[in-house]
């Protein structure tokens, strides 16, 4: 995944297909200007969101996650946001144990007509990533690691 | 009063009949901890042991016995375990009959050789007070528990088999430790973000990925289906990288989110002395702060990720 060097950071959103999508759809209607750092991976549902999602692209290099979904009692498939809200509420207690900053991950509600909304989601989202700056990363990595490295 | 294990064998002789098996413990080759003993036959009653060296929770066994009686004795924590199997229909109330026991406090065998240097011919072990007394070689060694006990019983929520057919004993308090080291989450807790990475890394790096703590753990009920060794979808990579050793501590915790009863059997179980229950510890309290809910202590409740509420009390979305 590249990035535009010293501007960019890898920002993961996950996005529900029916609303959030949507949404971020009609802002690119509207022509909003956004941060380009959010990279969208498109789901049926916030449903369909298993919480290693999200751990596993902080362990794979993000920056930020973001999980975008219909707002509750507006879900297409009724309660998919329902369970969603549950799991990811216990997640947020599991990165900063992990010692992944709880600032790296955010979910939220944005429905298909709310291109402003989605603006202001990830123009302050990717805001609070800069603050941040880059994820940690393991400091030396292992000596296989290394061997790895040179070997491919 | 018949002492409790005599009263344990009692109730077992009694409802031995009416049973496929007994699961209790029994004196092992190691002789700071008891192994499982598996009684079919009425004269293996007399081997069964009960005292501070029994940690193994047995209610590991429970699923793959399943559909035949099957009677099993447990401590607080380990009733707790049978409570969230029933709870997830993964084993029949009626098929089990459950011995509860009043547990003192397990002893952490590790513990005990590094404080003690005791590691073999250890005959008894008594709990008094706010001290374990140990029976080597015809001398007594004293340990206060904050040296000797396993963590999980410095957090014990109950020492007692809430839920259980026969309660052998008397009914009593967790362990009083007034002198528990801190924590690992609380020590966590301390540090900045950074450095709780790097501590996981170095813990990680550590690991010898036997995957013993999975097998320990008796809500681990996927067998042959574990999304560690799933290629499609790839979960874990098998490369030598303690970040894909943390992405497997992170996948258990999540699979036991909510169900995790803390009965310390994945610490217990790993050989390079992980504290791995750490993660699950982080996840039990959230899950009590926000759905008000223990695991393993009512069966006919429904385990907090299995369901939900339009309106969450205490889910505090943020506005943007």
């Amino acid at each position: 995944m590249s990035v535009i060097e010293g501007k960019e950071l890898r920002i993961i959103g996950f996005l529900c297909n029916w609303c959030s999508y949507a949404g971020a759809d009609t802002a690119g209607v509207g022509r909003f200007a956004q941060p380009t750092d959010l990279r969208i991976i498109k789901l049926p549902c916030t449903g369909r969101i298993n919480p290693l999602f999200v751990v596993r692209a902080f362990m794979n290099g993000a920056d930020g996650v973001l999980v975008s979904g219909c707002h509750p009692r507006d879900c297409h498939y009724s309660e998919g946001n329902f369970y969603a809200r549950r799991r990811l509420e216990v997640l947020k207690a599991l990165l900063p144990v992990l010692g992944i900053d709880p600032g790296r991950f955010e979910y939220t509600w944005v429905s298909a007509s709310e291109g402003q909304r989605w603006r202001t989601v990830v123009t302050s989202f990717t805001e609070q990533i800069h603050a941040l700056g880059p994820m940690p990363t393991f400091a030396a990595g292992t000596c296989l690691d290394a061997c790895l490295h040179q070997a491919f | 009063m018949a002492s409790p294990i005599e009263e344990l064998k009692t109730a077992i002789r009694q409802a031995l009949p009416d049973l496929d098996m007994v699961i209790a413990w029994t004196a092992g080759p190691d002789s700071l901890s008891h192994t499982p003993l598996f009684i079919t036959d009425a004269a293996d009653i007399e081997r069964i042991e009960w005292d501070s060296r029994c940690s193994q929770n047995l209610a590991g066994y429970l699923t793959s016995l399943r559909g035949k009686k099957v009677g099993i004795v447990a401590k607080g924590c380990d009733a707790r375990t049978i409570v969230e199997l029933l709870q997830e229909k993964l084993i029949d109330r009626e098929d089990v009959t459950i011995f509860g026991l009043h547990c003192q406090g397990a002893v952490d065998a590790r513990k005990v050789r590094t404080e003690l240097k005791v590691g073999r011919g250890v005959q008894g072990v008594t709990i008094d007070g706010g001290a374990a007394s140990f029976a080597v070689n015809g001398e007594t060694q004293t340990a206060r528990l904050g040296q000797v006990l396993q963590e999980k019983c410095f957090r014990c929520t109950g020492a007692d088999a809430e839920v259980c057919d026969h309660f052998i004993g008397e009914h009593g308090q967790p362990p009083q430790v007034d002198d528990a080291p801190v924590s690992t989450l609380d020590m966590l807790e301390a540090m900045g973000m950074e450095d709780r990475l790097h501590f996981w890394e170095d813990q990680m790096t550590k690991c010898i990925r036997c995957y013993a703590c999975r097998s320990a753990c008796p809500l681990c009920v996927c067998q042959d289906h574990c999304a560690a060794q799933s290629r499609d979808p790839h979960w874990v990579d098998q490369t030598d990288h303690p970040r894909e050793k943390l992405m497997f501590q992170a996948l258990h915790a999540l699979h036991t989110a909510g169900r995790c009863t803390e009965c310390g059997e994945c610490e217990r179980a790993c050989p390079m002395d992980l504290p791995i229950m750490t993660l699950k510890q982080a996840l039990n309290r959230q899950i009590k702060d926000i759905f008000d809910y223990q695991a393993g202590t009512d069966p006919d409740k429904t385990p907090p990720l299995f369901q939900f509420r339009e309106e969450e009390e205490h889910i505090k979305e943020r506005k943007w």
